[in-house]
């Protein structure tokens, strides 16, 4: 439950004390003007007072410092403003369940590079069970069947290959952006599914890249980009709540 | 003798777990039965990266303007003219006989012009290609052979590290000449071995990039230019501290053997190397990947480097208690491959890690008897001690307290090379403060307990043996099983196992995955002189170090 009030300040052992910890590293030897250093790092950094508890020499040109002190600062919530993420982050265990719930059977994931693209970084980093960023890839999910196509995969075969995985999302990675080739590619991709499948029935179309302008959905005609640094966690979390936005059938789709 | 075994068998007098010796001997039997038809079959197939491997021995190295090595384009034009059945050099040096090229980078690159004709000598021919492909290949040999002999000596000049476990530490900026400063002040904070971490990815590039790189992914790519200017700044580092600053990088991907002889030919000290990883983490073809493997375990033993295996992967996506005993299976089947490579005791760098979860119950006890086990089942091998990363949640405070119940399981069991553990893990590339406070937390476990394991003798029959011989006895069930799937005649139950996802969870079928495309049954006339020359240091080897 929230307090009464909408201005706060950092807790320490008592109310509106507003203690704080922070410990960080100045690139100077250990010596008195070092201390002074920190001290003013952390006055400026809103700290007042501030105690320099702990400074200890790393090698003859760093020094390691631990500062507490009273945070000058106060929030106020009424300005603090939260970006939603469309789609709620689950665990592997509960991607798994809710599609053994919803689906009872696999989802199927047909994953690529497609034109010349040969970087199989980012398709890797999602879908393989090394995973990224301390996640594990898509290939983990026990209730997701993956099919990782690999690099240069041209659009005809993978719309091919998704057909006969009978996949319920295509992902696919655009590294390389010269002359938009990402931009064209996805294009290309897009409209080679609709082209070939009925209305409605389109697996799940994700691009992702480090350059896809964030909003370019619509016009790329993909359900969903995702951009650098993305995790495999948020690509299966987006995939379940998609799955239950399109109301993805249970039984084998008929293809 | 090394140090490493030396000092192992000062610390490791008594036995902690009373283990059955039968157990044991059945343990490592039914390894030899698993691990049998597939040195077999590795030693009926060949593939790009080895054929790429033996050219780069005969000194044939660089790439064209697009960045494409030499080695690719020569073994391309001879697979499409010819094949590689036979082995690439008979052709190659053939051509060279014939006057096709003056000299291999001349015959590469004209035959990335499509202007020269390789063909298949025969008789006398063959034999005359075949002796010249040796004698090329003799000199890379000699400098692998002269950079272990020059380890030695800087060895025994410098020093071994005073204390163990040794000091494992890994930089990776993705920038080399970033990566060198980082490195030697890695050391001089007291970190002993120093792993450069390759670029995102790498693993499945099908060729070796060239020279010194500035730019990777969350790592540095490994190219022989980037061992050589890091291995020249530890040698100078080294001297500095009086203490010889081992470096280490990863043979594994699809490049593996041709990574593995830069290692030899740049003094590296340790690679990464281990026999599954590539098939179950990476989807490599797992006959690519055993053929790769056994060329590069060849070569690891012939320069005396220290392989480090990789099961702290599986506790990463299966359960650490669950799962335990395949890292024990694991386990053997590196030492059976290993050995068969030619590799000895000392180059066995045994993976293993800290993984459990730390809310269950007794989960530092299980910690102890898996480590025990490790230790005990082989007590002259470097074992390699990884530290949390599946249970490290961002709460840095509680992940420091993690990683010194990590170091004290290390220094109470008598592990040889024990990977830091940064409390940041899982958070952000380490800061500077880190690495520094990970090491005071090394040192003082080191400092505090290492001399612990000679009070403690976890009880007969008590939590710690039980657990031990439990995970034992399941490991044996598993290869059991493994061997006793029969199948169809001729097919080879470690595949077969390997592809209804017996280990790490993932299924992975002998005739899929990357760069099966890149392996090449021999055929009776094959012949591959780095392959005749390390055969000849197995035979008179022996006892080298």
């Amino acid at each position: 439950m929230r307090k009464t009030s909408d201005i706060i300040r950092p807790y320490g052992d008592t109310t509106g004390d507003g203690m704080v910890q922070v410990s960080f590293t100045l690139p100077m030897p250990h010596d008195k003007l070092a201390e002074g250093a920190a001290l003013q790092l952390a006055a400026k950094m809103g700290l007042a007072p501030a105690m320099l508890v702990h400074a200890k020499a790393m090698g003859p040109d760093f020094t390691f410092f631990v500062v507490y002190g009273s945070a000058t600062h106060l929030v106020d919530l009424r300005d603090v403003v939260v970006i939603e993420r469309e789609f709620p982050m689950l665990s592997a265990k509960d991607v798994n369940a809710t599609i053994k719930k919803r689906l009872r059977r696999k989802l199927v994931v047909v994953g690529a590079c497609i034109g010349t693209d040969a970087h199989t970084v980012g398709i890797d980093a999602i879908l393989n069970i090394k995973g990224f960023a301390g996640e594990k890839g898509l290939e983990y999910y026990s209730e997701i069947t993956v099919v990782n196509c690999g690099a240069q995969v041209l659009v005809p075969e993978l719309v091919a290959r998704a057909r006969a995985e009978k996949a319920d999302a295509v992902l696919v990675s655009q590294v390389v952006t010269q002359k938009d080739a990402h931009i064209r590619n996805t294009m290309t991709m897009s409209a080679a599914f609709r082209e070939a499948y009925p209305a409605g029935k389109v697996p799940l179309l994700v691009v992702g890249g480090p350059r896809f302008e964030q909003g370019l959905a619509a016009r790329l005609g993909v359900d969903r980009i995702f951009g650098k640094g993305t995790t495999p966690g948020e690509v299966a979390s987006y995939l379940v709540h998609a799955m239950a936005q399109t109301g993805a059938t249970t039984k084998e789709q008929t293809r | 003798m090394s140090t490493v075994t030396h000092m192992s068998r000062i610390s490791r007098a008594k036995p902690k777990l009373e283990l059955d010796p039968i157990v044991i001997r059945k343990a490592r039997s039914l390894a030899r039965k698993a691990g049998a038809p597939v040195v077999k079959l590795s030693r009926t197939h060949t593939t790009v990266s080895v054929e790429r491997a033996v050219l780069r021995l005969a000194g044939l190295s660089g790439a064209d303007h697009d960045g494409v090595p030499w080695v690719n384009h020569l073994v391309d034009a001879v697979r499409g003219e010819v094949g590689l059945e036979h082995g690439v050099t008979t052709p190659v040096f053939d051509a060279l006989r014939r006057g096709e090229a003056p000299d291999l980078l001349t015959l590469a690159q004209k035959s990335a012009a499509g202007s020269v004709s390789f063909r298949l000598p025969q008789g006398r021919e063959s034999t005359a290609a075949q002796s010249l492909a040796l004698r090329s290949v003799k000199p890379g040999m000699a400098r692998i052979d002269k950079n272990r002999a020059t380890r030695d000596r800087l060895i025994k000049r410098h020093g071994d590290p005073k204390q163990r476990p040794w000091i494992y530490l890994i930089v990776a900026t993705g920038d080399i000449y970033e990566d060198i400063p980082q490195a030697q002040t890695a050391a001089r904070e007291g970190a002993d071995i120093i792993a450069v971490i390759r670029s995102t990815g790498q693993s499945l590039l099908d060729f070796v990039p060239e020279g010194a790189t500035r730019e990777g992914y969350a790592g540095t790519y490994a190219t022989q230019e980037n061992f050589r200017l890091m291995r020249a700044a530890l040698d100078e580092v080294s001297k500095e501290l009086g203490r010889y600053i081992r470096l280490v990088n990863y043979a594994s991907g699809l490049c593996m053997p041709e990574i593995a002889t830069m290692a030899g030919l740049e003094r590296l000290d340790m690679m990464l190397n281990d026999s599954m990883y590539g098939i179950l983490f990476r989807d490599i073809n797992p006959i690519r990947t055993f053929v790769d493997q056994r060329f590069s375990r060849q070569i690891h033993a012939r320069a005396g480097i220290i392989i480090n295996t990789g099961e702290d992967n599986y506790l990463t996506t299966a359960d650490a208690v669950d799962a335990a005993h395949t890292v024990t299976v694991s386990q053997l089947m590196n030492e059976y491959f290993a050995k068969e490579a030619g590799l000895q005791d000392w180059q066995l760098g045994l993976g293993h890690a800290f993984e459990i979860n730390p809310d269950i119950p007794d989960s530092f006890r299980m910690e102890l008897a898996q480590a025990l086990l490790a230790r005990q089942l082989f007590p002259n091998a470097p074992l390699k001690w990884m530290p949390p990363t599946k249970h490290m949640t961002g709460d840095v405070f509680r992940g420091y307290l993690l990683d010194g119940f990590f170091n004290l399981v290390g220094a109470m069991t008598g592990q040889d090379i024990l990977l830091v553990g940064m409390m940041t893990e899982a958070v952000v590339t380490p800061f500077l403060s880190d690495r520094d406070l990970a090491l005071q937390n090394v040192r003082y476990v080191i400092n505090a307990a290492g001399n612990l394991s000679e009070d403690f003798h976890p009880p007969r029959d008590g939590f710690i043996q039980t657990r031990a011989r439990q995970v034992l006895s399941e490991a044996v069930d598993l290869l059991e099983r493994i061997v006793d799937d029969r199948g169809e005649p001729g097919s080879v139950p470690l595949l077969r196992a390997i592809g209804d996802g017996t280990f790490g969870l993932m299924k992975r079928p002998a005739d899929a995955g990357k760069g099966l495309d890149g392996v090449v049954k021999r055929a009776p006339g094959y012949d591959n002189p780095a392959t005749t020359l390390l055969a000849t240091t197995l035979l008179e080897g022996g006892d080298t170090k």
